[in-house]
C-alpha cells in the first residue's frame, strides 16, 4: 500500500463544483423554487419552558392567503425510542417534537405551530395571529441549576439511560451517563508526584454554517413526496422524515442542493417534515427558509459543559492517573455528545490508571446537534490543558512531556479498541521541527500546544461509476459535498481508470438513484465512500478487461489495466496491442452493453486522527483583547487524496476553535432567551482575525482504505481550544478554564 | 403586507415637504442601519425619503474655514479624500472602521450620526473636532453641536420634518491634530465596546493649548469629556496628563453590563482608549 505509486491521487485539481460556487450560479437549499409553491413560516415560542393549553389557529387561517395551517398536535404522537449511536443518538419522538412542540415548549424558540402561505410575509403574519395559551414554568438555563436536586424538570417520563451506578431514581434532568476506567485511579494518584485539577467551562456555540436551513416539499397526486433541502444526509432526511410523519420512506425521494456548510449541524431535520405535511394539507408545494436568528435559537448547537479534571504525574513527566468528571448541556432532549467527549479526553495518551464520568444533562435551550468532533474539543479543553500545566510545573518542554506520553500502534484506547498505525507521534515530531516552534515571541505574546484525537467513523456507504461511449465517467454517491469530497471521489476514479479527473464527473445522487449511504459526518466521506467508490472504480476496470479478453480471444488474467488501457499479461504479451479505455468503451455495445460498477460497504471501523496544533498570541495588557499571530496546524491524514481540501479542513477546523476559544458564546438572559442571536454579537472570527493558518500534512496510511486514507474533517477542531489557551497562559500567565476568553474576561483576570 | 413608498427629493425643500407630509416616512441614505431595521422587524417605515439626490448632501468642500460634508456622502469617498485625512485623520480613521469595504460604499456619516447609537464610531471623532450639525426643516435651517445632537440610544433633536443636511467642521489651525480608537473583540464587522476621540492643539513648544475629548459606547449618547481635556491642556501631553485624561474619561463614562461588555470592563477600557488616543493625536499634533 505504501509503495504504490500515485497519479492522480496527492494532486490538486480544481473542483468540479467550484466554478458555479465561485460565480454564484450553485444552487443551494433557499434557491429552488417549484411552481405554484407557497411559503412556510412558523410560530416560535416566548418562553423557554411552559406547557401548552391551548392553540388557536382560527384567526390566521382566516387570513386571505393562507392555505394552511399546522399544529403539533396534528403530527403522529411516536413513541420514545432512543437509537445510541456512536456521535450520540437519536429518538424520532424527540425529532418530532422538536420540529413541532406538542404538549411542552422546551426552549425559547421552540417552533409550536405552522402557516403556508402565497407570500413569505403572509405567512409570518398570520403565524404571529395563532393564539397560544402557556403556563410558564420556571426554565432551567444552566447544568448546575439542572441537576440541584429540587431542579424543575423538563421531562416527566426521562429515563436515565447508560452507566447506571450511581444515576438517580425518580424525575431528572439527566439523561445518561457514561463511564470508562483503567487501572486503580487511587492508586495512580498516590504514585503521583504531581497533580493538577482545575474546573472548566465552556458555553454553547453554534457551528455558524453560512447557508441557513431551507426546503421545498413537493407532494405528487399520488401522494408521492419531493423534498429539496439542504441536508448533510439525504436519506437521513429520508428516513427520520418518514419515522415522524409515520409514512413508508419508499414514498419520500430526498434532492439535497449544493450545502453551504453544516460541520454536523445539518444532520438532523427542523423544516422537512413541516413542510412536507403543509404540502399535504395545502396540496401544493410548500418552500420553508430559516432566518439566520431561527438558525441560532431553534437549530442545533454544541454543548456547553462543566468537566471537573484531575491528572497526575511522576517527576519524568510520565502521566499516571487521570479523573474526569463531565457533564454536557444536551439542549430541551437528550442527546449531548457526553460519550464522544469521554471517549477522546485521553485519546492522545498512555496512561495507565483513569476514571471518566460524563453525563448528558437536558437544559432549557435548544437541542444540541453534531458540531464537528462533536464532544472532543470540551473533554480536550480540559485534559490538554492539565497536560500544559503539568509540563510548567516539571519544567518540560511541552512537546517533550507530550512525546514522553504519547500513544502508538498497540496501545488500548480509552474506550477499549486497540491503536492500529497511528500518527500522533509524528504529528509531535513535526510540530517540534517546525520553525514555527522556534521562533522567538514578542512582548505580550505566547505560545501554546496542544494536540487532539478523533476516532473517526465509518458507516455504510454506496457508490455507481458509469462510463460513457467516450471514455468518460460518471461517479455517483449519496453524500452531499461538503469538502470537497466530489473532487476527491473523482481523483480516486481517476487513479483506479486511469483517466484525467477532468474526464470524471462526480455527482451527489437523489435518495431514489444510489444506494443507501450514511450522512456526510464523522469524516468518514473521503474514508468510507471513498472505498466504495474505489470498489465501483474496480468494478468498471474488471468489466473493461473482460472486454477486452473477448476481444483478444483470452482468459481475464491475461489481461492487466494500466494507465487507462488494457494490456496482455501472463504471457499474452507481445500478441495484441494495448487497448485504450476511449475504445473499449465506443465497444461496449457490441462487446456486452454499458458497464457500470458499482458497490456497497459497510466500514465498521475507520482510522483515528491525531493533530497537534501551534498558536502564537498576543495579548493587550490594558484591554484584555488578544489576537492569533501565529497558528500551525498538523495532522495525520494517513493518505491526502486532495492535499488542497484536506489543508482546508485544517484551517477550517482551527479557525472555528479558535472562535470558540476567544469569542464565541450563546448569551442568555434569565427567561432564557438568546441575547445575540446573529453574527454582530456571535462572534466567529472575520477572516481578518487571523492569520494565515499553516499546515503540516503527515501521513501514516491507514490499513483499513486501499490508499491509506483517514478521515480528516473532525479532528482540526480538538486542539484549538487548549492550545488558544495554553498560548494565553504564556502570555498572561495566567490560566484560563472558562472560555471564550473574551477580552473583558481576560482583563479582568489579569487585573485581579 | 404593506408597501412602501419610496422618493427621491431633488431639494431640500421637497424632501422636508415629503418628511412634513407623512410622519412614519424615513430619511435613507445609505441604508445600513435602516434597512437592517427594516428587515429585522424594529422598523416598518410607510415611506423611504432618499436624500442622496439632493446635491447638498453629497457635496465636500473644504476651504479656509473647515469642511462642509453633505450629510449622504458615502463613507468611501470621505475616507479616500486625502484632504480629510490629512486635515481630520481622527474623523478619518473613524470613518474607515464602519464596517468592511461593501459597508462603507453605502454608509454614510449623517446616518452613523441620524441613526443616533451610543456605539457610533463617527460621533465622538466628530465631537473631538467640534463638528456642527446643519438641520432643514420646515421652519428654516438651524444649526447645533455634534454633542448636542443625540438625545439618547436612537433618539435625537430632529423634529417632525426635519432632516440632517450637513456637517460644518472648523479648519484645525497649526499644530492641532486628531485620533479616534475603539475597542472590538474582532478587527472588523463589529460594534465598539468602547470609543474614544480626542482633538487637540499644542503651542510652539509643545504644551497643549485646546483639547477635545469625547468618548462612545459607554453612556446613553456619545459624551464630550471636558475634565479629560482639561488634563491634558497645560502639559505637554506626557505620561502624567495622559493618566489624568484616561481617569477623567473613565470617571465620565456611565456604561451599562450587556452581551457586549461589562461596566468595569468599559469604564478602564474608556481611559485606556482615551489616553492612547491622546498620544496619538500629540504625535501627530507634533508632525503638523
Ligand atoms: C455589517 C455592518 C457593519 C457596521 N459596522 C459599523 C461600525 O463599525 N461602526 C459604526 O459606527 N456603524 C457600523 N454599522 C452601522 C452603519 O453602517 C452606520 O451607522 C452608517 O454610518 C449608517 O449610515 P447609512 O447612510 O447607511 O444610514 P441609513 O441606514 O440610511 O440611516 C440610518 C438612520 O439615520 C436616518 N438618517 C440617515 N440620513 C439622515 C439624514 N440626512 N437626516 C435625517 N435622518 C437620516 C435614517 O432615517 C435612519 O434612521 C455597520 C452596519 C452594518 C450593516
Amino acid at each position: 500500500m505504501s509503495e504504490r505509486k500515485f497519479k492522480y491521487v496527492g494532486t490538486r485539481p480544481i473542483r468540479h463544483d467550484g466554478v458555479d460556487k465561485v460565480t454564484g450560479r450553485a444552487n443551494f437549499g433557499a434557491d429552488f423554487d417549484a411552481p405554484g409553491m407557497l411559503h412556510g413560516a412558523l410560530l416560535r415560542s416566548p418562553h423557554a419552558h411552559a406547557r401548552i393549553l391551548s392553540v388557536d389557529t382560527r384567526a390566521a387561517e382566516a387570513v386571505a392567503g393562507v392555505k394552511a395551517v399546522l399544529t403539533g398536535q396534528e403530527l403522529p404522537k411516536l413513541q420514545s425510542m432512543w437509537m445510541g449511536g456512536a456521535e450520540g443518538g437519536i429518538d424520532f419522538r424527540d425529532i418530532a417534537e422538536n420540529c413541532l412542540a406538542r404538549d411542552k415548549v422546551l426552549y425559547h424558540g421552540h417552533a409550536v405551530a405552522a402557516v403556508a402561505a402565497t407570500t413569505p410575509e403572509i405567512a409570518l403574519q398570520a403565524a404571529r395571529m395563532i393564539e397560544v395559551e402557556y403556563e410558564e414554568l420556571t426554565p432551567v438555563l444552566d447544568l448546575e441549576a439542572a441537576v440541584a436536586s429540587d431542579a424543575p424538570i423538563l421531562h416527566d417520563d426521562l429515563q436515565p439511560i447508560g452507566a447506571t451506578d450511581p444515576l438517580p431514581e425518580g424525575p431528572t434532568n439527566i439523561a445518561g451517563r457514561v463511564e470508562f476506567s483503567r487501572g486503580d485511579v487511587d492508586a495512580g494518584f498516590a504514585e503521583a508526584d504531581v497533580v493538577v485539577e482545575r474546573e472548566f467551562r465552556t458555553q454553547m456555540v453554534h457551528q455558524g454554517y453560512i447557508e441557513p436551513h431551507a426546503c421545498v416539499a413537493r407532494i405528487g397526486e399520488d401522494d408521492q413526496v419531493v423534498v429539496w433541502c439542504t441536508t448533510q444526509g439525504g436519506f437521513a432526511v429520508k428516513n427520520y422524515s418518514a419515522m415522524v410523519l409515520q409514512m413508508d420512506p419508499a414514498k419520500i425521494k430526498v434532492i439535497s442542493s449544493e450545502i453551504g456548510g453544516g460541520f454536523g449541524g445539518k444532520t438532523t431535520i427542523y423544516l422537512e417534515p413541516v413542510a412536507i405535511a403543509l404540502a399535504r394539507k395545502a396540496r401544493r408545494p410548500v418552500k420553508m427558509v430559516m432566518s439566520r436568528e431561527e438558525v441560532f435559537r431553534a437549530t442545533g448547537p454544541t454543548s456547553g459543559t462543566i468537566v471537573r479534571a484531575e491528572l497526575g504525574a511522576k517527576r519524568d513527566g510520565t502521566l499516571v492517573a487521570g479523573r474526569l468528571s463531565m457533564f454536557y448541556e444536551a439542549g430541551a432532549y437528550r442527546g449531548s455528545p457526553a460519550g464522544p467527549g469521554a471517549m477522546c479526553a485521553f485519546g492522545s495518551y498512555k496512561i495507565p490508571n483513569f476514571y471518566i464520568e460524563a453525563h448528558d444533562v437536558v437544559v432549557n435551550k435548544p437541542k444540541v446537534a453534531a458540531y464537528r468532533a462533536p464532544g472532543a474539543p470540551m473533554s480536550t479543553f480540559a485534559t490538554e490543558s492539565l497536560v500544559d500545566e503539568l509540563a510548567r510545573e516539571l519544567g518540560l518542554d511541552p512537546i517533550e512531556m507530550r512525546l514522553h506520553n504519547a500513544v502508538d500502534e498497540g496501545d488500548q484506547a480509552p474506550y477499549g479498541p486497540v491503536y492500529g498505525p497511528i500518527g500522533l507521534r509524528e504529528t509531535l515530531e513535526a510540530a517540534r521541527s517546525h520553525p514555527h516552534y522556534k521562533a522567538p515571541l514578542g512582548q505580550n505574546q505566547g505560545r501554546g500546544i496542544a494536540c487532539g484525537f478523533w476516532f473517526n467513523a465509518g458507516m455504510s456507504s454506496s457508490a455507481n461509476v458509469s462510463l460513457h461511449a467516450d471514455g468518460s465517467a460518471v461517479v455517483a454517491t449519496g453524500n452531499p459535498d461538503i469538502g470537497g469530497s466530489r473532487a476527491a471521489q473523482a481523483q480516486m476514479v481517476s487513479e483506479e481508470l486511469g483517466i484525467p479527473v477532468e474526464r470524471v464527473r462526480p455527482v451527489v445522487a437523489d435518495t431514489d438513484s444510489v444506494g443507501y449511504t450514511d450522512m456526510t459526518g464523522g469524516s468518514r466521506v473521503c474514508f468510507a465512500t471513498g472505498m466504495a467508490v474505489i470498489q465501483a472504480s474496480r468494478d468498471v476496470v474488471d468489466q473493461l478487461r473482460a472486454r477486452a479478453a473477448q476481444i483478444w480471444g483470452v482468459e481475464l488474467d491475461s489481461v492487466a489495466w494500466e494507465d487507462g488501457r488494457a494490456l496482455p499479461a501472463n504471457g499474452a504479451e507481445g500478441d495484441h496491442e494495448p487497448l485504450p479505455i476511449e475504445e473499449l468503451a465506443q465497444q461496449m455495445g457490441r462487446t456486452g452493453g454499458p458497464i457500470v460498477g458499482k458497490a456497497s460497504l459497510t466500514a465498521p471501523m475507520a482510522g483515528p486522527g491525531f493533530a497537534t496544533h501551534l498558536c502564537d498570541l498576543e495579548v493587550d495588557p490594558e484591554t484584555g483583547a488578544s489576537r492569533v499571530v501565529r497558528y500551525t496546524a498538523i495532522q495525520d491524514a494517513g493518505k491526502a487524496v486532495h492535499p488542497g481540501y484536506v489543508e482546508g479542513q485544517y484551517q477550517g477546523g482551527s479557525a472555528q476553535g479558535i472562535g470558540w476559544a476567544l469569542n464565541e458564546e450563546y448569551i442568555f438572559d434569565e427567561r432564557g432567551e438568546m441575547e445575540n442571536p446573529g453574527f454582530l454579537d456571535y462572534r466567529m472570527p472575520v477572516a481578518s482575525d487571523l492569520p494565515m493558518i499553516d499546515t503540516v500534512i503527515v501521513e501514516v496510511p491507514n490499513p483499513l482504505h486501499p490508499y491509506g486514507v483517514r478521515g480528516v474533517g473532525e479532528t482540526p477542531i480538538v486542539p484549538p481550544l487548549a492550545a488558544v489557551a495554553n498560548a494565553m497562559r504564556g502570555a498572561t500567565g495566567v490560566r484560563f478554564t472558562v472560555l471564550p476568553m473574551s477580552p473583558p474576561r481576560v482583563l479582568e483576570a489579569i487585573d485581579a | 403586507m404593506l408597501s412602501i413608498r419610496y422618493e427621491a427629493p431633488a431639494s431640500v425643500g421637497e424632501a422636508v415637504a415629503l418628511l412634513d407630509a407623512d410622519e412614519g416616512a424615513k430619511v435613507i441614505a445609505g441604508g445600513t442601519d435602516l434597512l437592517v431595521q427594516y428587515r429585522s422587524g424594529l422598523r416598518e417605515p410607510t415611506a423611504f425619503v432618499d436624500v442622496k439626490r439632493i446635491p447638498d448632501l453629497m457635496e465636500i468642500s473644504i476651504d479656509a474655514d473647515g469642511l462642509v460634508l453633505g450629510a449622504a456622502t458615502p463613507a468611501a469617498e470621505v475616507f479616500e479624500n486625502t484632504e480629510i485625512r490629512q486635515l481630520w485623520p481622527g474623523v478619518a480613521e473613524a470613518t474607515d472602521l464602519i464596517g468592511s469595504t461593501q459597508i462603507q460604499g453605502r454608509a454614510t456619516l449623517g446616518g452613523n450620526l441620524c441613526n443616533s447609537s451610543p456605539a457610533a464610531d463617527t460621533v465622538p471623532a466628530l465631537i473631538a473636532v467640534g463638528a456642527q450639525a446643519v438641520i432643514a426643516g420646515p421652519s428654516g435651517e438651524r444649526e447645533l453641536a455634534v454633542e448636542d445632537f443625540v438625545t439618547g440610544p436612537g433618539q435625537n433633536v430632529l423634529g417632525r420634518g426635519e432632516f440632517l443636511v450637513k456637517l460644518r467642521v472648523p479648519r484645525p489651525g497649526p499644530r492641532t491634530s486628531d485620533a479616534y480608537l475603539r475597542l472590538i473583540p474582532r478587527t472588523e464587522m463589529d460594534i465598539a465596546v468602547v470609543g474614544a476621540g480626542v482633538a487637540l492643539t499644542l503651542d510652539e513648544g509643545g504644551t497643549c493649548t485646546a483639547a477635545r475629548v469625547a468618548i462612545g459606547a459607554v453612556a446613553p449618547t456619545a459624551l464630550l469629556v471636558p475634565d479629560a481635556a482639561a488634563a491634558l491642556v497645560g502639559s505637554s501631553v506626557d505620561d502624567a496628563a495622559l493618566a489624568g485624561a484616561a481617569q477623567a474619561a473613565s470617571a465620565a463614562a456611565s456604561p451599562i453590563d450587556d452581551k457586549r461588555g461589562t461596566v468595569a470592563y468599559r469604564r478602564k477600557v474608556t481611559g485606556v482608549l482615551t489616553q492612547r488616543a491622546a498620544a496619538i493625536a500629540a504625535e501627530r499634533a507634533r508632525e503638523r
